[in-house]
């Protein structure tokens, strides 16, 4: 059902953990569909040097979680906005058709993560994008 | 070899080896069409009629009122559509629980997209409905009440023969679906009153693709596979003889040893029970209590943590259990069993069942009990989940 990264990725995470006193963090995801993702991001010079995260959900929630956060790790504020959960999917060799909202969860974490961190700043928030598509389309599979 | 501990056998058993032995001659010796006339086939007659003895002794019927089906599902099927379509005009309306197997939900809502009326009626928070819920619920267009022997998820028992008498006094037909009671705790359709059953052999040591359906003599239903005159113009299709024959061999030898298994595989229970709930902080035990439930069935919920990474976790170490949690299902809501008997998505999408049986041992369990906390405690340090749960229980006080 899953490829090997994602099961490495899900046995061995990245990046768990918390921030003290983050530069940003964000959440994404709820209880009742059964994930939640949480990012702390610390951000040096527009670049983001630290970054740790905290999900519940299944397996491929906390393999994406943690690709996600590999990604981006290093990357300018930028570069980390524009990882798309696709990215973040190819990343992990692929996701099961029902399981890709798990790297949605990830991209709109990290957003919100920059949002808040952008706010701490003073700066505009950026537009954060739906995916409501994916969304549908997983509420359709499963009927 | 690492440890492999299977404490998944609501789901399905292991054929037991003298099952198979018994199964063994007719695949490849004796091969006849029971219908056909020759001697050849006679053995085969016998060997059915056999096996339909052995489960009207283990059921208090008698054989003339077992039919063989392809499962538990198929016998489900065939006991709500024949008798809501044998009796449509006496009346439309159907009474079931909200948590029963899918074998019964799914077709009584494909009843209900066929003109009939379905109540169905709410469990308190062990898993159990209220007979005066079914006394309220019943009209006088009322003709068939179902409701499951035991539940799969969460094993508890129901009133079943409260409500047998019940349904006999109001002249309503009663079925229950005891596909994880058979063989496993006492039935006795006569004096629990129950007019339809059905059952399957792969939940007591017997193959899969079998069942059966008891239907009391006297109770018309119309028939659900159509086509030739097998198992007395009831159900069409040739004999599946050596599942039959194993249906029969299993249902023997699992209501055998039922008083000294049910004994040993509830002690055994209940020290997973035990500890499970003295080594993980905030663990729910899920359904009735010991004695008001299969002996085999546990069922957890770890607030905190979600079912599927509990079930790869344990894979991981050799151990095979379910969860009603929804990433396992491939649906987006947690089970309806545990819904419907009140916990919050959250302690739903945490929940374990472990399901013990024959060859669970003491040392299993031990092993289970070393493993668990650990993979508990792990998930939980990663889930914002448990962070937000462990405050609002420090803010409540």
């Amino acid at each position: 059902m899953y490829s090997e990264k994602v099961l490495d990725h899900f046995q061995n995470p990245r990046n768990v953990g918390e921030i003290e006193n983050p530069d940003g963090v964000g959440q994404a995801g709820n209880p009742k569909c059964g994930d939640i993702m949480k990012i702390y991001l610390r951000v040096e010079n527009d670049v983001i040097t630290d970054i740790r995260f905290k999900t519940f959900g299944c397996a491929s929630a906390i393999a994406s979680s943690s690709m996600a956060t590999e990604l981006v790790k290093g990357k300018t504020v930028e570069e980390a906005w524009n990882l798309t959960n696709k990215a973040v999917a190819e990343a992990l060799d692929g996701l099961p058709p029902v399981k890709m909202h798990c790297s949605v969860l990830a991209e709109e974490a990290i957003h919100a993560a920059i949002n808040n961190y952008r706010r701490n700043r003073g700066l505009p928030v950026w537009e954060e994008e739906s995916h409501d598509e994916l969304v549908d389309h997983h509420a359709h599979h499963h009927g | 070899m690492s440890r492999q501990v299977y404490l998944d056998y609501a789901a399905t058993t292991f054929t037991a080896p003298e099952v198979v032995s018994a199964m063994t001659p007719y695949f490849t010796e004796s091969f006849g069409n029971p219908s056909s006339i020759y001697s050849f086939s006679e053995r085969n007659r016998k060997a059915i009629d056999a096996a339909r003895q052995k489960v009207a002794d283990v059921l208090g019927a008698t054989k003339e009122e077992i039919y063989f089906t392809s499962g538990g599902t198929e016998a489900d099927n065939w006991a709500l559509k024949g008798a809501a379509w044998r009796n449509r005009s006496k009346g439309n309306h159907v009474i079931t629980t909200k948590i029963e197997h899918h074998a019964v939900l799914h077709t009584a809502q494909f009843l209900q997209e066929n003109g009939f009326d379905v109540t169905f009626l709410d469990v308190d928070a062990e898993g159990r409905i209220s007979l005066d819920d079914l006394k309220k619920a019943v009209t006088g267009k009322t003709v068939l009440v179902s409701v499951m022997f035991a539940n799969n998820e969460i094993g508890t028992l129901q009133p079943v023969a409260e409500i047998g008498a019940f349904c006999r006094e109001k002249g309503i037909l009663f079925h229950t679906d005891a596909v994880q009671a058979t063989a496993h705790v006492p039935i006795d359709v006569k004096a629990m009153n129950i007019d339809l059953l059905s059952l399957s052999a792969h939940k007591f040591y017997g193959p899969k693709g079998v069942g059966a359906l008891y239907v009391r003599k006297g109770v018309r239903i119309d028939n659900f596979m159509h086509g030739g005159g097998q198992e007395r113009g009831r159900r069409a299709t040739t004999e599946n003889v050596a599942g039959i024959v194993g249906l029969g061999a299993a249902i023997e030898l699992t209501s055998g040893r039922m008083k000294t298994a049910s004994a040993r595989i509830g002690g055994l229970r209940d020290l997973l029970v035990e500890g499970v709930m003295k080594t993980i902080p905030h663990a729910k035990l899920n359904g009735a209590p010991s004695g008001e439930r299969l002996p085999n069935n546990a069922n957890f919920s770890f607030i905190g943590i979600e079912g599927e990474t509990l079930l790869l976790d344990l894979d991981g170490a050799g151990i095979y259990g379910s969860t009603g949690s929804a990433c396992s299902s491939g649906s987006l809501d947690p089970s309806h069993v545990l819904m419907a008997i009140g916990l919050s998505h959250e302690q739903a999408h945490g929940s374990l069942r472990l399901t013990l049986g024959e060859e669970t041992t003491e040392e299993d369990i031990r092993y289970v009990l070393s493993t668990l906390p650990g993979i508990v405690k792990h998930r939980r340090e990663m889930s914002p989940l448990w962070e937000d749960y462990l405050k609002s229980i420090e803010g409540g006080r």
